[in-house]
């Protein structure tokens, strides 16, 4: 597995017999991953599919620092999440990981220049350097001229760029993409794809979460749910027990 | 985030639902506006009755005959004259803490200067009476011994008196009328306006005792060397109540009253005075201080349920926020700041209605009213203090929400 992977500079994301177990020692205890290993490098551009149900999600929220691990190892960016409390886990998410959701979630009353801007504030970014900021990763996902408008007043593909956009603002190294493309149409969900190719080819690690074969094939590699456990490949997850 | 950040969410967060927020913070307004009324209506009273006190002197008693300041029941015609200089003598020698000692006699009369002239009150006292009623002489002189012992014809006006009598001029030494009797002014006393029954004190002259009784009494009854009401006053408040106890056992043995038998005097104690009016006010204050209670828990729940409901409406921008960075401790704040801006309009708006009305009741009851700079800031206090209390448990229960169920959350 070590072969797939370049391997050159620290991975970004790597796991280490990662589980997680819900409802620990009841009745009701389900085990979404089994042990998951893995390594994404920095400027790599990876999709992780899987049926619903398989513990894509699961594993998503971890990576997101969204939640911690039952045992196993995961390190973001070098740091051992496991031991972390709600207080560090936020600060975390802030400083590594950017999400981008199937449902854009802006907050409706706001422009989407203050949309963007709202982790900033999160960040403890100076008031003044925050509409530069802002304004600058609002022109890098091609939205510069529209960034007085409210979210209903822009497209379904806009309003994902303006939650990319949001994303990017605190130059996180991970962008963490959930069904980037599920409520938009195919046209509009290869604009989105390109938009993260573009931006691996700047560097940023993009992970992305998918049920779709075809969104997964715009990625560099492709990594495989199924049952709680994680495979390299398609071929790799059928030949399985 | 920073405070900044905090307050400016808050605010774009109730603007956007703004007839809620009105809504909510009713309870606080009321609330608020009870405070402050509550507390005008309890410094007023407070101020009315310092001024009461330092008029009349906190450390004086006054005892008069008991068939005259009716007590109980009337006694005897006889009695309203029970008090004598005998008495007064006998107070000023035998009682220690008894520094000022004033009998003194009083009626009405006309004070007559050429064609001027003022229906006024007459009061005959001793050297003394000036010092307990903290009466300063502002033009002339007050009477010297051989005034009081010789009964001279002389007088001097209260400032009510003199302006009606003399304009603008002092009129010392000066000859005016009294009843039918001539008198010098010998001097006149400095303003002290309005009492704090709204009576004027200012209108009155004052002659020597002895003088009063000879030139001015007109009762038939009265016996020789008899006075009206004597007055004390006490070396320091906290004697007072020794020197009532004396005087009332020295009177008690020189008007030979038998254990058991009724005083025929009464010593009254300015402390009595202020407490019936304390008393009234108190009442009216206990009131709207149950009104503004009961407001401010009422507005504290409202404000407390319409979080409770914006918390849960507002779930998924909750996880989101939590997605992008938020920690429990921002999420709080913000919930904290939300409430605690909704309080503290409203009380911005109960100060506004609490003052306007303080002000109609000054003017349209006869109860003393006082604004000030404090009650304000009490009152601001106390909105912030609602919002924080009542905001606490919806902004705690936000914080601790699963940002990972927060945004699943439909």
């Amino acid at each position: 597995m070590s072969s797939t992977a370049p391997a050159v500079a620290p991975p970004v994301i790597e796991t280490r017999q990662l589980r997680k177990v819900y409802a620990e020692g009841t009745e009701a205890e389900v085990v979404a991953l089994r042990g998951v290993d893995v390594q994404i490098a920095r400027g790599e551009f990876v999709a992780i599919m899987g049926p619903s149900g398989s513990g894509k999600s699961t594993l998503m929220n971890l990576i997101g620092c969204l939640d911690t691990p039952s045992s196993g190892l995961y390190a973001c960016d070098g740091v051992d999440v496991s031991t972390l409390d709600a207080e560090a886990l936020a600060t975390l998410r802030r400083e590594k990981i950017g999400f981008v959701f199937q449902g854009f979630h802006l907050l409706p009353r706001m422009s989407a220049l203050d949309n963007v801007a709202m982790p900033l504030g999160y960040a403890r970014t100076p008031v003044a350097e925050r509409h530069d900021r802002a304004l600058r990763v609002l022109e890098q996902v091609g939205l510069g001229g529209r960034a007085s408008h409210r979210p209903n007043e822009l497209s379904g593909g806009q309003q994902q760029r303006v939650a990319i956009a949001r994303a990017l603002v605190n130059s996180p190294p991970i962008l963490l993409a959930d069904e980037p493309t599920g409520a938009l149409d195919s046209r509009t969900g290869e604009e989105i794809l390109a938009l993260f190719k573009k931006l691996r080819d700047d560097n940023h690690t993009v992970v992305l979460i998918t049920h779709d074969a075809h969104v997964a094939e715009h990625a560099d590699r492709t990594l495989v749910m199924r049952d709680g456990m994680l495979y390299h490949s398609m071929e790799d997850a059928e030949a399985a027990p | 985030m920073s405070w900044m950040d905090i307050l400016r969410t808050a605010f774009f967060a109730l603007r956007g639902n703004w007839m809620r927020s009105a809504l909510t913070s009713l309870g606080v307004i009321i609330g608020i506006a009870a405070v402050i009324m509550m507390v005008s209506i309890g410094q007023g009273t407070q101020k009315e009755i310092d001024k009461l006190v330092s008029g009349l002197g906190s450390q004086r008693l006054d005892i008069s005959g008991a068939g005259g300041q009716g007590g109980g029941a009337r006694l005897a015609q006889g009695s309203r004259w029970s008090l004598n200089d005998g008495d007064v003598e006998a107070i000023r020698t035998e009682v220690p803490e008894a520094q000022y000692v004033s009998g003194s006699l009083r009626g009405g009369t006309q004070a007559v200067n050429g064609e001027n002239n003022a229906a006024t009150n007459w009061q005959g006292v001793e050297a003394d009476w000036f010092a307990i009623n903290d009466w300063k002489i502002k033009d002339g002189d007050v009477f010297d011994a051989h005034d009081y012992s010789g009964a001279n014809k002389k007088v001097i006006l209260g400032e009510t008196v003199r302006q009606e009598l003399f304009g603008d001029d002092s009129g010392v030494g000066q000859t005016i009328r009294i009843g039918r009797v001539p008198f010098t002014v010998a001097g006149t006393l400095q303003s002290k306006g309005q009492g704090g029954f709204g009576q004027d004190q200012d209108d009155l002259v004052v002659v020597p005792l002895e003088t009063a009784r000879r030139r001015l009494s007109t009762s038939q009854s009265m016996p020789p060397g008899a006075v009206q009401q004597v007055s004390v006053g006490v070396d320091d408040a906290k004697n007072l109540d020794t020197a009532q106890a004396e005087i009332e056992a020295l009177l008690r043995q020189r008007h030979k009253i038998q254990p058991g038998a009724d005083d025929d005097f009464t010593v009254r104690n300015i402390s009595q005075i202020v407490a019936t009016r304390t008393a009234t006010t108190n009442l009216m204050s206990k009131l709207l201080g149950a009104v503004a209670g009961i407001c401010l828990i009422i507005g504290g729940i409202g404000i407390m349920n319409i979080m409770l409901v914006s918390v849960t409406e507002r779930i998924k921008e909750i996880g989101l926020r939590m997605a992008v960075g938020a920690g429990p401790t921002d999420v709080r704040r913000q919930f904290l700041a939300e409430a605690m801006l909704i309080s503290l309009i409203g009380g911005a708006i109960g100060i506004a209605i609490g003052a306007g009305g303080a002000v109609l009741i000054g003017r349209f009851s006869d109860l003393p009213v006082s604004l000030d700079a404090t009650v304000v800031v009490l009152a601001a206090a106390f909105s912030i203090a609602t919002g924080l209390f009542f905001g606490y448990y919806p902004a705690r229960k936000a914080s601790l929400l699963d940002p990972i169920e927060a945004l699943r959350a439909q």
